[in-house]
């Protein structure tokens, strides 16, 4: 059967008006057009004047909120994310760093502020706005996720063994999609997410806005919806297996600048 | 309340007889259609100004996206020129930025 289907693949490859390359070529150009008119650029605009806006009990705003570099220092924040919070003893991803210090600094309630952590195109979620502006704060900065604390250490290894785990009511785990080369559904390449040269410009371009529905996606949205098409329970926002499965996704990037937020399809 | 607008205008081949003015222009605006289901709300007119003075005046259908971008190219223009890009919608609500030629 595989012999059958590389074959055909090659006849198309040596005869066909549109080759395989082609293909990829003319989809890399549909992203850089996309990619131009995006209003990321708004997301960040609008999450700047939230991060900025006092809320709350304590009625402050985030502005002195330690994302990892210092309170209020945004500057590569988010490249330096996940990493061990000695003041929460915890592993953190962005999401749940700007949740901690909703907590923390502005004394709103744990339900009050995940009530609604994913919007829809008619009004996006504070952290949608939030996490575009601060991701936006580390342009051109190396990816470089927390891997030296024990607990650093931890994540990563319980993420990577949830990236292979199947389970579900159809026995997936994340590799099943994510496993194997030059697989793609529709327009949509399906990248390697465990090998680093794949891993590497994706999660430099998240979180990212998606053209078909107007709407601006974070990481836990990601992989929660991941979770989602593989028919598992919704993971809990902000939980121990997300950060540890973005842990295992970034420290697998390490390196790459980054430049997002980005635009999907 | 209008939410943000975001505006880029640079000159290009500068200097030269050729000069052009690139405006990319961003908005916040929901552009919702009458199918959607929700009130019909999306921008009618869109003005351009190149030094107060209007060099552009578009209507604009409600087949535009939400959050559009739209980019003109202006004859002419130099550094420091003062582009001013504003727009109406059905419902009378209007914003407008304004940012100088680099």
């Amino acid at each position: 059967m595989n012999r059958f289907l590389s074959g055909l693949l090659f006849l198309t490859w040596a005869c066909g008006p549109v080759s395989a390359q082609d293909t990829k070529k003319e989809i890399q150009k549909y992203q850089q057009m996309i990619a131009e008119g995006s209003p990321v650029e708004l997301f960040e605009l609008e999450g700047e004047a939230l991060w900025k806006k006092p809320q709350g009990p304590h009625n402050v705003s985030l502005e002195k909120c330690d994302l990892g570099q210092g309170p209020g220092v945004l500057k590569a924040a988010y490249a330096r994310l996940p990493r061990y919070f000695k003041d929460a003893d915890r592993v953190m991803d962005l999401e749940t760093r700007l949740l901690h210090c909703m907590t923390t600094l502005q004394g709103r309630s744990r339900e009050e502020a995940t009530k609604r952590v994913f919007g829809n195109e008619n009004q996006p979620s504070e952290m949608e706005y939030l996490s575009a502006y601060i991701a936006s704060q580390s342009r051109g900065v190396k990816l470089a996720a927390g891997r030296s604390h024990p607990k650093e250490k931890e994540a990563y290894e319980l993420g990577k063994a949830l990236f292979f785990h199947r389970a579900g009511a159809w026995d997936m785990s994340c590799a099943s999609c994510h496993g194997e080369e030059n697989k793609r559904i529709r327009m949509q390449e399906l990248p390697v997410m465990s090998k680093p040269q794949f891993a590497r410009p994706i999660m430099a371009t998240w979180p990212a806005y998606r053209v078909s529905n107007s709407q601006f996606k974070t990481m836990q949205w990601r992989l929660n919806d991941c979770y989602r098409q593989m028919r598992y329970p919704e993971p809990n926002f902000a939980s121990d297996a997300t950060i540890a499965l973005n842990t295992f996704l970034t420290v697998t990037a390490a390196g790459e600048p980054y430049r997002g937020p980005g635009t999907k399809r | 309340m209008a939410g943000p607008m975001k505006m880029r205008a640079t000159l290009a081949g500068g200097g030269t007889a050729a000069a052009n003015t690139e405006v990319r222009v961003l908005m916040t605006h929901p552009m919702t259609t009458a199918q959607s289901g929700q009130p019909l709300h999306f921008i009618q007119n869109l003005t351009v100004k190149q030094n107060g003075k209007t060099v552009i005046e578009a209507e604009i259908s409600q087949a535009v996206s939400r959050n559009p971008v739209f980019s003109f190219r202006l004859k002419g223009g130099a550094k420091g020129d003062k582009i001013e890009v504003s727009w109406l919608d059905n419902k009378g609500e209007t914003n407008k930025i304004e940012s100088a030629v680099a």
